[in-house]
């Protein structure tokens, strides 16, 4: 867009909002309860946040984009959480895979009665391109919301598509093909409000008994937690008061094999009330939200503490090569993924953070 | 002092205040102070050198007591109690000054009580839940710093100056609100629970965690005072005759819409900015947010931004691909809102530990979306012998009840549970009654009977009945 055009949208764009505005104070004492109390949006205000899309396209912008082009976008600003087919399970659940043509032609996603797919994709379920549409130009890419054009969104749109091999790898999807590609969605006939439970009035489809005796023949129990579970969300000890009638199980422990008796004695104690720290370098990496790519054994975007450290463990000048890299961002030593450049952590925090992750979380 | 300064020092104060181990008898952290500081604070007051100073005191004494661990409050036959007999030091020293904590936090022996997140559940923490500790919790209002969160794409500190809510679509006009317009209109203040659609979703298939916080905690009840969304949208001039639906639009990253059921919601939804009697908290949607009372948690859209009418629902991400419910015939139900009739005994509860034989006050909540609680049983025997239980009024719509039980144990295995009815006749459903109906893969709306297993050893676990 050249200069002049661009001073005469501001230009537009003033008037506009100098006419709205003297518009509002006339009609907000007309017919209002609460004169003196809001304003009249601007057009410009409403085309800003009004970006939703309905099913019936109401609200989607004129653009288009190809799976190509899709491609493209989805390995630069997508593939690092969903995988480079949109296959990954790593951080969020799959977006493709389990439908197939024949879910295309009938509009209901067989593997979800059959359960031969192990988990639910996104293309499984979502009844409505619209949704994919309105969602990525939204909120998408997960660190970098509202980053997208409408053009990306299309090719992203597509892209996924093609995935699911709704439509071929040569397809181009513009505001004006969407309405002839929701009719190949493939779960597009698989959802269902046959139920009471969208209004406060809707008719329930389970009821309980009201029997207050000899109301079973046998208590059978069906499940309970499993012994090795007894202590995957930590110390139970630790998740209770430690006075008053209510104690928490050591669950570090097997189950007591007495009762502990009203003074408490030979119940296991606590030792550590405050594995919650608020202070401290694992706080620091949480807080500073290094832990939304780097989790302590796990590799998510990027690798865990654990490789980190025992890749440089015992190399001379390790501190300093990481120091800069986590200020400066890097790429290639894990993976193609790059690392963003972290310069708003102060030194002394830099150095707290690679000391720490040196020493593999110690 | 810049903000994150702020909050600093407030980490200081509570890293301050955790005590490093149990132990029932600290000295009083002054005593580590040396006396010309005191008498200097006496003579000058407190800045913020001397704060330093008085905070590194403190650091010290808790470093000087870290093995101080008092023998049980049992005693040997004799005159008696030594928590009688001997003077403590709180009764025998001056206490702290007044707004020594200028926001007052919990006791240092309540620090076990705080929201957790359930290992494994998610894998990013931005777009995840951390559970309230409801076995710890007592009547029916959560505290601010205990409410469960759920965020889609992490939480903000929105600025309350610049935060405007939009409302537009089928009104007459598109009208911009400030938190000043807002918060100078009328206003309402209502107690409602709010309860996660996934709320003991982990425990369709089986039992899957361990304690009330992971099974029941995605729930939380508050007075949440706003404008009611009736007259907002009144005086936006809305068609509410061809505008049934209203979609909510949230402000942060994820852009959170809902689409809510103005047929339903209309007369009781409110544009809230308060819980509890202050702003509300920023991971809960600080400074607006939409309370939509007996709707599950998603649809109370927070650092709400935008309302719009329309005349059709708008099958959002969270409304059509997240939040339905997969039926044995590869069916999903979509919009399923309601948050049905529900109950849990939240102690004894999993997880838990008795001590010893005897009396017990068995307690617990219960909630229904659809109105007030009429009774709640309770059953010790795995459900073939009930007792009503005792509730606690007021009995609020939309809202936790509470319900107490007398109860004295023979120390013998036993299954509590309790079932809630509500006004309208609905009574809560076995896990049977629900597997039956909607198969086990739904992920959302189980309101079942829960079943905790007390052994005989006083240990309290999680288990499904039938």
């Amino acid at each position: 867009m050249c200069k002049l055009d661009k001073s005469f949208a501001r230009l537009v764009l003033f008037s506009l909002t100098v006419f709205s505005a003297q518009l509002t104070y006339a009609q907000s004492t007309q017919g209002s309860k609460f004169p003196g109390i809001g304003r009249n949006a601007t057009p410009a205000e409403v085309i800003a946040w009004d970006i939703d899309v309905r099913p019936d396209f109401k609200g989607l912008p004129k653009g288009s984009g190809s799976v190509a082009q899709g491609q493209v976008i989805w390995e630069s600003k997508c593939a690092s959480c969903h995988g480079v087919f949109g296959e990954s399970n790593e951080i969020f659940t799959p977006i493709a895979g389990g439908t197939t043509a024949d879910d295309v032609k009938t509009g209901k996603v067989a593997s979800l009665a059959d359960r031969k797919q192990p988990q639910r994709t996104t293309l499984m379920k979502v009844p409505t391109v619209s949704t994919l549409w309105d969602y990525i130009y939204r909120a998408m890419p997960w660190n970098a919301p509202r980053s997208l054009t409408p053009d990306d969104t299309y090719a992203l749109v597509a892209f996924i598509l093609s995935l699911g091999e709704i439509v071929p790898d040569d397809f181009v999807l513009s505001n004006s093909n969407m309405a002839e590609v929701q009719k190949k969605m493939p779960n597009r006939n698989g959802m269902t409000r046959n139920h009471g439970f969208w209004s406060v009035n809707g008719k329930p489809d389970v009821n309980g008994s009201s029997c207050m005796n000899n109301c079973v023949k046998f208590v059978q129990i069906g499940s309970s937690l499993p012994d090795f579970a007894r202590n995957a969300h930590g110390n139970i000890a630790e998740q209770n008061r430690l006075y008053g009638p209510y104690r928490g199980s050591d669950s570090t422990k097997p189950p007591p094999a007495k009762l502990p008796g009203s003074t408490g004695e030979g119940l296991a104690h606590a030792s550590d009330t405050h594995s919650q720290n608020t202070k401290g370098p694992a706080a620091l990496f949480k807080n500073e939200n290094c832990s939304a790519c780097h989790a302590p054994n796990a590799k998510l975007v990027g690798p865990s503490i654990a490789d980190i450290a025992a890749k440089y463990q015992g190399q001379g000048g390790a501190q300093e090569k990481l120091m800069a890299k986590v200020k400066n961002g890097g790429a290639g030593v894990w993976g193609a993924i790059p690392m963003p450049p972290q310069s708003q952590l102060s030194d002394e925090d830099r150095k707290t953070l690679v000391v720490w992750m040196l020493s593999g979380d110690k | 002092m810049t903000k994150k300064q702020i909050e600093l020092s407030a980490q200081d104060i509570s890293a301050v205040e955790k005590p490093i181990n149990r132990a029932r008898l600290v000295k009083a952290p002054e005593h580590f102070i040396p006396q010309e500081l005191i008498a200097d604070i006496n003579a000058n007051g407190l800045d913020e050198t001397r704060r330093g100073f008085l905070r590194k005191g403190f650091f010290s004494a808790l470093g000087g007591v870290a093995a101080g661990l008092l023998a049980p409050s049992a005693f040997a036959a004799g005159e008696g109690d030594p928590a009688i007999l001997e003077k403590q030091e709180w009764q025998t020293t001056l206490g702290k000054n007044v707004a020594t904590m200028p926001y007052g936090v919990p006791s240092i022996y309540e620090a076990n009580l705080i929201r957790r997140e359930s290992p494994g559940l998610t894998r990013v923490s931005a777009a995840s839940v951390a559970f309230t500790p409801l076995q710890g919790l007592f009547g029916t209002i959560t505290p601010n710093g205990l409410h469960f969160e759920r965020h889609h794409q992490g939480w903000y500190n929105l600025n309350p100056e610049t935060h405007r809510l939009m409302v537009n679509g089928m009104v007459k006009n598109a009208r911009v609100f400030t938190m000043n317009d807002l918060m100078r209109m009328p206003s309402v203040s209502r107690t409602h629970f709010i309860e996660c659609g996934a709320n003991t979703g982990l425990e369709w298939g089986n039992v899957a965690v361990p304690t009330v916080q992971y099974t029941h905690g995605m729930l939380s009840c508050c007075e949440f005072t706003g404008v009611p969304l009736k007259v907002l949208l009144e005086e936006c001039g809305a068609d509410l005759k061809k505008g049934k639906f209203l979609l909510a639009e949230g402000g942060d990253g994820s852009g959170m819409t809902r689409t809510i059921n103005l047929e339903s919601c209309l007369e009781d939804t409110i544009v809230a900015w308060s819980m509890n009697g202050e702003m509300l908290r920023p991971e809960n949607g600080f400074p607006l947010r939409l309370v939509v009372p007996g709707v599950q948690g998603v649809s109370w859209v927070k650092w709400l931004r935008r309302l719009e009418v329309g005349d059709m629902p708008w099958n959002s991400k969270d409304e059509a691909v997240h939040y339905i419910e997969l039926m044995p015939d590869g069916m999903h139900r979509q919009y399923a809102s309601i948050q049905e009739c529900k109950s849990v005994i939240t102690t004894p509860s999993g997880g838990q530990q008795l001590l010893d034989k005897g009396f017990y006050n068995v307690s617990g909540m219960a909630w229904s979306g659809r109105g007030k609680i009429k009774r709640v049983d309770v059953s010790f025997d795995g459900g073939n012998n009930w007792r009503t239980t005792r509730l606690e009024t007021p009995i609020l719509t939309k809202s936790i009840t509470r319900f107490n039980i007398d109860w004295v144990w023979d120390g013998s295995p036993a299954i509590l549970q309790s079932r809630a009815i509500d006004d309208t006749g609905y009574i809560q459903p076995s896990i049977k009654i629900l597997r039956d109906a909607r198969g086990n893969r739904s992920i959302y709306h189980n309101n079942a009977i829960q079943s905790w297993k007390l052994d005989s050893n006083g240990e309290v676990s999680n288990v499904q009945v039938g």
